[in-house]
């Protein structure tokens, strides 16, 4: 699979999970692991471009795939991804432990939604899969918004 | 949080996967999306020794629209049934499954297959009168929908059959409702209900409800659906046809309802999705 | 008194964004689980799926035999320990009877994921296949689930206590008896306030590696200065010789306010192997085996005068504590007991206290800590009082609030309150709300069959933890004082290393902490580097908890880099041939007071305590570094207003949070940003126990609510945005004048619901519902209000599903009791 654009090859035992993958082969901890019934998607990351829960899905499935986790968002050069900026300009994390996942739902959910602002209530519904015990979701939901708006600008 | 070890094949084809279930015995399963699956493996209260994965069957994935029916293949994920808003019913029943996450990898064949009574999708199945096509090594077979919920997460599917096909009958000239109670937006239907409706100069032509969670099946509300055919469709008719939701239902209580509480939702939710249903918004 | 001394703000103040996040949103953070340490091995915890049973025999051989198995090890084997897990709290002339709690159950387990073996092997995935091949035979004994009938001692938790009562405790003022039997008036109730999860998202995780004598552990704790004590206690090995960190903690909530099993495990697993051993927790086991909260049974009693002047309130809490003690379990109630009168003037009060043990896990802090249990009763019962009075219960908070000018307010129970403007902080949360446009939706609405409602609650709570004579041995009983330490270093080139005691896990400490170092060193947050959570760099420290950090550990940084700065001065003074007196912190430089151009960097003073030893005063000590530990002279007492608004569905039952303001007073803001993040957090958290979250046990003892699935955590569906507003009035216990505001929203939020949804049902007969308000509870209060309540009832502990147990809709009584009339 590709993970953050770098080809990865590796002989895994089928159990293993992708998270796991990530993490301990890798060494790719930002994902992180909050609970084990794929409820609290703190091990959010993209899977060919689409929010997946990672500690749900082996890591043989993901062979061949495109894998984005959150080392993967921050350009080349070090520049935070909207998303990751937004957050940091709100106060959108406290403890940063749920904050990767949440970004990368927020990613799914912003190219879902496609360009323009997007309303509260579609933001409260597009991170329902990922809790957060810190925040109490406010400025999270002022993050997402927000780097929604700066996502818009840049032309597609 | 770690499953036990197990094998693992990804299946070329249908006919692969049959012959790696047949091989792999009473202990091997089918991986589709995983997301029933690999919790309770997580959780060690599922423990297969073989996976058979169905993730390279392209041909299980995609909608077809024929002339009066339609068909979905059992690898085609919620998230692409949810933004396909011309499903209507099916679209909007998918996309109040759990997370956006789940919807990215669950899968209509494998949440049929897995027959839970709380999902969203087996109650619309049953509603619109549908039917599942299975493979096994003994040729092809149709399942109709009210013969393939037999109990609690167990349907008439065989073990060593696969799931490949979901047919459905085309509803076009029906409204639909869909209403999902539950605590939480992430969390199973307590109790779930979908109508459709068809109505002719006010008056209703017919009508199907799909129940989720009042029993060990998903059930069909019969005797509301007969209370409301061929009468009017104005609030008085909905209201008497809804408080006879809960009539056949045998709901189990748990952490979060009593079975008079869930009878007791059934007839409101019932009572709301027909309203909806009556108002037109057009499936097919 | 102090007095609250003008400081030079240029940071303090400011919403500064935090200095902790460019690591945390890139994923470049590290959590104990992210540590790997060469050679390390795993740990899984072999745990009970009995609530009550005698260990019959443990057969390990088929653990032993996978392989990378290293090792087995049971209760029996631990018996070099030198003592069991720790209980801190013993207050003079109470008699507290607590079992000992071991690492390894010895012999019987009380509670389902009583820890009964462990096992040791070289990778995460054979511990785990060989923890479930540990047989394990068990005699179930007797379990006893539900605290009232624990009570009656029929059943015993601990047969060797004789009792479950582990102990009562009596404190009050003045004579509530006398002054229930004068009243017009007497409300009263059976409240129950019931058991809850911490629930950060990051699971606990420990990694200990025993070297060469000396023990170092990462821990995912929130107190590793006491950890490091306990270790020494426990494994005999000498204090110097142990470092505790706590890296990067993902969220506590008070459930890593703990001396853990594992912790422990983890230590002594590897200095028997002589290898690092991680054990990281997995949701389950923390749904299990992390320390609950809450969880007590409340019967008050509240009386007053026809006017609604409130004479009496009386309290018998019924503590459930578990099968055990936690470190501070049959502390917790008293800790809310303390500001038992909240915001108001009642002259006579009595609390009543009794420790009961039960087949279920231990309870102990949880955010608030017994605040919220107080603030509960207090609020929910004020209410009932307004509706038994006819009173609005605005009006009859207004009546009976202390009056600004009352503070320093010594209440019934001997506390003096720092400060406070209670009305202003509802009439302001008033101004927000707009009452009127208000009834006036609630009454449109009504006939859409949405029942809107509108409750309040008014807090102040106790936090600042704590004046270390008052809380120590000889004061309240706690096995330590809660001072707090800081140590600020000024390198040669002028950036700055501030060290602090306290731990955070989210709160913003090294931004916090370096805006007010910044300040009265004349430097920029951004060169103020803020190290936690390592024994092995700074001095002794408490930790984070109780609100503590910032008027603590934030006001020792504050003293120490005054002190520095005076140092600073001094040395400025010397160099510009000036009289110190007129040297300020001007511009970010020490200048002159009348000529600012006139002066050095922090980096040019650092230059000279450093490299040039002749631009230093004669005499003078080299260097420029500060250790200080402060211990305040009072608690402090944030305060505040909290509105809730809510819309439950008439027909299913089920409650939304439509609008909730906040406004609170928690001293003069150090950023304002962390203020508001804290309370958003806060108050999110009691709207999870208000409407969604409880830790259930079946009649069995077995744990229904195992995993997220079934612990329900609010998403971002169930909560609101919110609306907040300050205002600030400062403490008198420290120079900075700042209170806590970590437990705030949390301690206000629970009656300000449990208010709006009776206030949106009381017209169809509801007086009261209690928490958690699931649509099923609401929907039985209604159907019972309309007469219809025959079915079976919403759950309280240790009742059998589905039937689970008797509700309390609208089941209160009301009727004055001895009243004069």
């Amino acid at each position: 699979m590709n993970v953050n654009g770098q080809p990865v090859e590796s002989v895994v035992a089928p159990r293993l999970l992708l998270v796991h993958y990530l993490r301990d082969v890798l060494g790719l901890t930002g994902t992180h692991v909050g609970c084990d019934t794929s409820n609290c998607g703190a091990c959010t990351c993209l899977v060919d471009g689409e929010s997946v829960k990672s500690c749900t899905l082996l890591a043989v499935q993901a062979d061949g795939a495109d894998v984005t986790t959150i080392e993967g968002m921050a350009s080349a050069d070090g520049e935070l991804h909207p998303l990751q900026q937004g957050f940091w300009d709100e106060h959108g994390l406290q403890c940063g432990y749920c904050t990767p996942g949440m970004i990368m739902a927020a990613a799914d959910l912003v190219e879902r939604h496609g360009p323009g602002p997007i309303s509260e209530e579609d933001v409260r519904r597009g991170i329902e899969g990922n809790l957060c015990r810190c925040t109490g979701y406010h400025n999270i939901v002022k993050a997402i918004r927000a780097a929604a708006d700066k996502m818009s600008e840049v032309p597609a | 949080m770690i499953a036990a070890d197990f094998d693992y094949a990804v299946a070329d084809s249908v006919d692969d996967a049959i012959r790696l279930l047949g091989e792999g015995g009473a202990g091997a399963k089918l991986l589709a999306g995983g997301h029933s699956l690999l919790p309770l493996m997580k959780l060690r209260f599922a423990s297969p020794s073989l996976l058979v994965d169905l993730r390279s069957l392209d041909e299980l994935r995609g909608v077809q629209v024929g002339g009066d029916s339609f068909r979905i293949g059992a690898m085609t994920r919620h998230a692409d049934l949810q933004s396909d808003s011309g499903l209507g019913l099916i679209s909007e029943a998918a996309s109040h499954i759990a997370d956006q996450q789940v919807r990215n990898r669950g899968t209509i064949g494998g949440s049929l297959a897995n027959g839970d009574a709380a999902a969203d999708l087996p109650a619309v199945l049953l509603a619109y009168g549908g039917s599942v096509t299975v493979r096994g090594a003994g040729g092809e077979r149709v399942i109709e929908a009210q013969d393939l919920f037999q109990g609690y997460l167990t349907t008439a599917i065989e073990p060593g059959e696969v799931l490949t096909e979901v047919r459905l009958p085309s509803m076009a000239g029906y409204g639909f409702g869909y209403e999902k109670f539950n605590r939480r937006t992430e969390d199973w239907a307590m109790v779930g209900v979908c109508a459709l409706v068809k109505a002719t100069d006010g008056v209703c032509e017919d009508v199907r409800i799909g129940l989720t969670h009042m029993a060990s099946t998903p059930l069909r509300a019969s005797a509301a659906e007969d209370a409301l055919r061929g009468q009017p469709l104005d609030a008085a008719h909905i209201a008497a046809a809804a408080e006879l939701a809960a009539d056949g239902t045998d709901p189990l209580g748990d952490l979060n309802a009593t079975p008079d509480y869930k009878r007791h939702l059934a007839r409101v939710l019932t009572g709301r999705a027909l309203t909806t249903a009556a108002d037109g918004r057009a499936s097919r | 008194m102090t007095t609250i001394q003008e400081q030079p703000t240029k940071h303090v103040g400011q919403s500064l964004r935090r200095k902790e996040d460019p690591r945390l949103v890139t994923g470049r953070a590290k959590y104990v689980d992210d540590i790997v340490v060469h050679g390390m091995l795993h740990m899984a915890v072999v745990r009970s799926p009995e609530a009550h049973a005698r260990i019959v025999s443990i057969d390990a051989s088929g653990a032993l035999a996978l392989p990378g198995i290293k090792a087995v090890y049971t209760g029996e084997d631990l018996s070099d320990l030198l003592a069991p897990l720790p209980m801190a709290w013993a207050p003079p002339g109470v008699e507290v009877k607590g079992p000992d709690r071991w690492p390894l159950a010895r012999g019987e387990v009380c509670h389902v994921g009583d820890a009964v073996a462990m096992v040791v092997g070289d990778d995460k995935h054979v511990v785990a296949d060989a923890a479930q091949c540990v047989v394990v035979e068990y005699e179930p004994l007797p379990v006893v689930v539900d605290v009232e009938e624990a009570l009656k001692d029929e059943i015993l938790v601990h047969e060797s206590l004789g009792t479950n009562t582990t102990h009562h405790w009596t404190m009050g003022g003045g004579d509530v008896d006398a002054a229930i039997a004068e009243a017009d008036v007497v409300v009263e109730r059976r409240i129950v306030n019931h058991r809850t999860a911490g629930a950060p998202i990051e699971p606990r995780g420990v990694i200990a590696e025993y070297r060469a004598g000396s023990l170092t552990v990462w821990s995912s704790t929130q107190v590793p200065h006491l950890l490091r004590l306990f270790y020494a206690v426990q494994m005999g090995i000498s204090e110097d010789r142990v470092r505790v960190v706590a890296p990067e903690v993902g969220g506590g909530f008070g459930g890593k306010l703990q001396i853990t099993a594992e912790e422990t495990l983890c230590a002594w697993a590897s200095k028997r192997l002589d290898r690092p051993v991680k054990w990281i927790e997995t949701r389950s086991e923390n749904m299990a085996v992390s320390h609950h909260g809450r969880d007590q049974v409340d019967y008050v009693r509240m009386a007053a005068k026809a006017d609604g002047t409130i004479t009496a309130f009386h309290a018998n809490i019924i503590q459930d504590v578990g099968a055990y003690f936690g470190l501070l379990t049959p502390m917790i109630p008293e800790l809310g007991a303390l500001v038992m009168t909240g915001c108001y003037k009642i002259p006579n009060v009595r609390t009543d206290i009794t420790g009961v043990l039960t087949n279920k896990y231990i309870t102990d802090a949880i955010r608030g800590a017994g605040r919220p249990e107080m603030t509960h009763m207090l609020e929910v019962t004020i209410d009932q009082l307004a509706s038994e009075l006819g009173m609005d219960p605005i009006e009859l908070r207004h009546k009976n609030f202390i009056a600004p000018g009352d503070f320093p307010y010594e209440t019934p129970y001997g506390i003096t309150y720092d400060s406070g403007n209670y009305a202003t902080t509802l009439d302001r949360a008033l101004e927000m709300l707009d009452m009127d446009a208000l009834r006036a939706e609630q009454a449109s609405l009504r006939e859409q069959g949405i029942l809107r409602g509108v409750g309040f609650s008014t807090y102040t709570e106790i936090c600042g933890l704590a004046p270390s004579r008052a809380v120590g041995p000889k004061g309240f009983g706690l096995g330590i004082g809660l001072y707090e330490s800081a140590l600020v270093r000024v390198h040669p080139t002028g950036s700055v290393t501030v060290f602090t005691g306290a731990s955070p896990h989210g709160q913003g400490h090294e931004t916090g902490f370096a805006q007010i170092v910044a300040d009265r060193l004349g430097t920029d947050p951004s060169v103020v580097e803020v190290i936690h959570g390592d024994t092995a760099t700074g001095p002794m420290g408490l930790g984070t908890y109780g609100s503590r950090s910032l008027s603590i550990g934030g006001v020792a940084a504050a003293h120490a880099a005054e002190k520095l700065a005076e140092k600073c001065k001094a040395i400025v003074a010397f160099n510009l041939e000036a009289s110190v007196d007129d040297i300020e912190v001007i511009a970010g430089k020490f200048a002159l007071a009348g000529d600012p151009d006139q002066g050095m960097t922090l980096a040019e003073v650092a230059g000279c305590a450093y490299i040039d030893a002749s631009a230093m005063p004669e005499g003078m000590e080299l260097g420029l570094e500060q250790t200080l530990i402060y211990d305040p002279s009072n608690f402090v007492f944030p305060f505040g207003a909290h509105v809730c608004v809510v819309d439950i569905d008439a027909a299913t039952g089920k409650v939304d949070v439509v609008r909730w303001i906040a406004v609170d007073d928690c001293g003069p803001a150090i950023n304002p940003m962390l203020i508001d993040g804290q309370v958003h957090g806060g108050v999110a958290h009691g709207i999870g126990q208000a409407l969604y979250e409880q830790v259930v046990y079946d009649d069995r003892g077995q744990l229904v609510t195992g995993t997220f699935m079934d612990y329900a955590l609010p998403t971002a569906g169930e909560i609101p945005s919110f609306e907040t507003d300050r205002t600030e009035t400062p403490s008198p216990s420290n120079s900075l004048g700042v209170k806590g505001i970590g437990e705030a929203g949390t301690i206000a939020a629970t009656p300000a619901i449990v208010n709006a949804v009776v206030d949106a049902l009381r017209h169809e007969g509801v007086s009261y519902v209690d928490m958690p308000l699931t649509p099923l509870r609401v929907w039985q209060a209604l159907e019972e209000a309309r007469g219809r309540g025959d079915g079976p009832r919403a759950s309280e502990q240790g009742v059998a599903l589905p039937d689970q147990g008797e509700g309390s809709a609208g089941s209160g009584p009301t009727t004055p009791e001895g009243g004069a009339a």
